[in-house]
């Protein structure tokens, strides 16, 4: 009983982490911006398809095509804020979420016409396999790897945002673009290399998902549920809160799965709607 | 309101199907019940401003009331029509408290959220709605003597007179008092309230009757076809709804309805080919219609005709 307790505990925060990983930059850039992209996880799907073939076709090692995972993510994101999301930041809700979908459509079909609709695997080399005992529960290596990342991808994070200029200037934005603009901020930069950020850590969660939750076409679609519930729960513009949605988000998905089965995704929806009401700006929410 | 000669040809041009085009009549009920329920999408998103990514929920929960009820009491196609405009409209309601509390990402989010939940719960409640074989069995008694046959005469004459019927309810509330305050909550919902228009519980009612009306559309789709799939409830048929809507104009009577006709016969065409394929194009449309078209063809048709379209 209790080391079943551990080992969902264990799954859900490396799951969790993933979460993190494909969210963080959709939260901070809605928070700047205020731009739904619902589009998000189809930088996920370009880093993960990246992986994809660079392991399988040219025959890299799987640790080093995850900065091209990142790089080819980031790229993809800033060429579309460069020619599409820039002219509708100030459209309604509505018209950014259309354009976004439109662009998760075209992403899910074209994945489907170059990669077929199957499920992608990459190899993961040895040294990432198998498992650890501890206690007598068994820790995957993978994803005590995952957690590993999640913790220092989210460390790095918080330095940048918090003890770089860079970083002021980012949360400055945040907290009042129209202020940060006559402080002679350079939002607009500012704001494309976070979202260029967000996109790339995006890409690398894609490529990381593939052992753990697999890769196929419609992932973007499949995903940005989840990825949406962490960004509302965790509050916009909020590493902090993203991190502990993603970690909750991921445990009770875990432990809904193994202790409740036949309620399926039910418990998970149910949480997001009841703290939603409860608290419209997400757990760690300022607006 | 004045019918305009254009209004009164299009309702005459939606009897064509009968005498042009008898092997499509099973295409043409599905696009009039589509039609049916991007029109109740309309009024709460197009009038009232409530941006709906969960609107299959009512569609759903209309379409297994009527099911339910014709399979196990009684298959007479008006009442249960009733039954599920009610069903759907007391779920609108009960939503409409909470709906009308939230703007931007969470409002997209809950309204999400509660399409999500009712699709879950209706795919666990196996025992009820058959889960994810569908519900099978349904009987569907006569319409005034006629039997929906296969050649879909019936069931195409039937959802055009409900779509007909529904579409004069809305015309009329869209032209009332009731239907100009919920276009001013729509530019400023702070602002109604000071000149005597409640802005919650006007968009409580036109959420409810909207509701109802998705109901109503999602029962006609029982009738017409004699059985419910899981898909009623699915967030693709939001998705779907909320592209009709957007592709042919929203805030606009008739942009639901040319939507469904374009979108429908369009992938009736295209059907040939894979489905991914057909969301490859749909995408692109969505993206060229938001950058520029932004009120959907009938609204780039207007600027042709100056004065109402």
């Amino acid at each position: 009983m209790l080391s079943s307790l551990a080992a969902v505990l264990f799954d859900g925060f490396a799951y969790g982490m993933l979460l993190f990983l494909l969210s963080v930059g959709l939260s901070v850039t809605l928070g700047m911006m205020n731009f739904v992209n619902l589009a998000h996880c189809s930088f996920a799907a370009v880093g993960g398809y990246a992986t994809v073939t660079l392991v399988n076709r040219l025959g890299w090692p799987f640790l080093a095509t995850l900065p091209i995972a990142f790089a080819a993510a980031a790229l993809v994101s800033i060429l579309l804020e460069r020619t599409l999301y820039r002219r509708l930041y100030r459209s309604s809700d509505l018209d950014q979420c259309l354009l976004t979908i439109g662009i998760v459509f075209i992403s899910v079909a074209a994945f489907a016409w170059f990669y077929t609709t199957e499920q992608q695997s990459a190899r993961v080399p040895e040294y990432l396999k198998g498992s650890v005992q501890f206690l007598g529960v068994n820790f995957a290596v993978y994803r005590l790897f995952l957690i590993v990342f999640g913790l220092a991808t989210t460390a790095i994070l918080v330095l940048l945002l918090e003890q770089t200029r860079f970083g002021a200037r980012v949360r400055a934005a945040v907290d009042n673009q129209r202020m940060a603009r006559g402080l002679g901020i350079d939002v607009d930069r500012a704001f494309m290399i976070t979202f260029a950020l967000g996109g790339g850590l995006a890409g690398l969660g894609g490529a990381l998902a593939i052992e753990v939750i697999g890769l196929d076409p419609a992932f973007a679609l499949t995903y940005l549920v989840y990825v949406l519930i962490v960004v509302a729960v965790g509050g916009l513009g909020s590493i902090g809160g993203s991190f502990a949605a993603a970690a909750v988000l991921g445990i009770s998905d875990m432990a809904g799965k193994y202790y409740f089965p036949w309620l399926g995704a039910f418990l998970i929806y149910l949480v997001m709607v009841a703290l939603l009401m409860w608290r419209p700006a997400g757990l760690f929410g300022k607006r | 309101m004045r019918w305009h000669p254009l209004e009164i040809a299009f309702w005459l041009c939606t009897l064509l199907p009968f005498a042009v085009a008898p092997s499509y009549l099973s295409l043409a009920s599905q696009i009039a019940i589509t039609a049916l329920f991007a029109l109740s999408l309309d009024l709460i998103l197009g009038y009232a401003g409530i941006v709906s990514l969960g609107h299959a929920a009512f569609f759903g929960f209309g379409a297994y009331s009527a099911g339910l009820l014709s399979k196990h009491y009684l298959g007479e196609p008006l009442t249960g029509l009733l039954a599920a405009a009610i069903a759907a409209g007391v779920l609108g309601y009960a939503l409409s408290h909470v709906i009308v509390r939230f703007r931007h990402l969470a409002l997209i989010m809950l309204t999400l959220g509660f399409g999500l939940l009712l699709h879950e719960a209706a795919n666990s409640a196996s025992a009820l709605t058959g889960g994810a074989d569908g519900l099978q069995g349904i009987k569907v008694g006569t319409l005034f003597g006629f039997k929906f046959d296969m050649f879909g005469r019936t069931a195409y004459a039937y959802s055009l007179a409900v779509l007909f019927l529904c579409f004069l309810i809305c015309r009329r509330i869209i032209h009332s008092p009731f239907g100009l305050a919920l276009r001013g909550i729509r530019e400023n919902a702070t602002r109604m309230p000071a000149i005597g228009a409640p802005s919650r519980a006007h968009l409580r009612k036109a959420y409810t009757i909207a509701a109802a009306i998705a109901g109503i559309a999602g029962a006609l789709l029982t009738q017409t076809t004699s059985t419910v799939s899981l898909e009623v409830l699915s967030f693709g048929r939001s998705a779907d709804v909320l592209v009709i809507l957007i592709l042919g104009g929203a805030g606009r009577l008739y942009g639901g309805i040319i939507g469904a006709i374009i979108y429908l016969v369009a992938r009736d065409q295209f059907s040939g080919i894979n489905p991914q394929y057909w969301y490859f194009w749909i995408g692109l449309l969505l993206v060229v219609v938001v950058m520029f078209l932004p009120n959907g063809i009938l609204g780039g048709l207007a600027r042709f005709f100056p004065r109402r379209a």
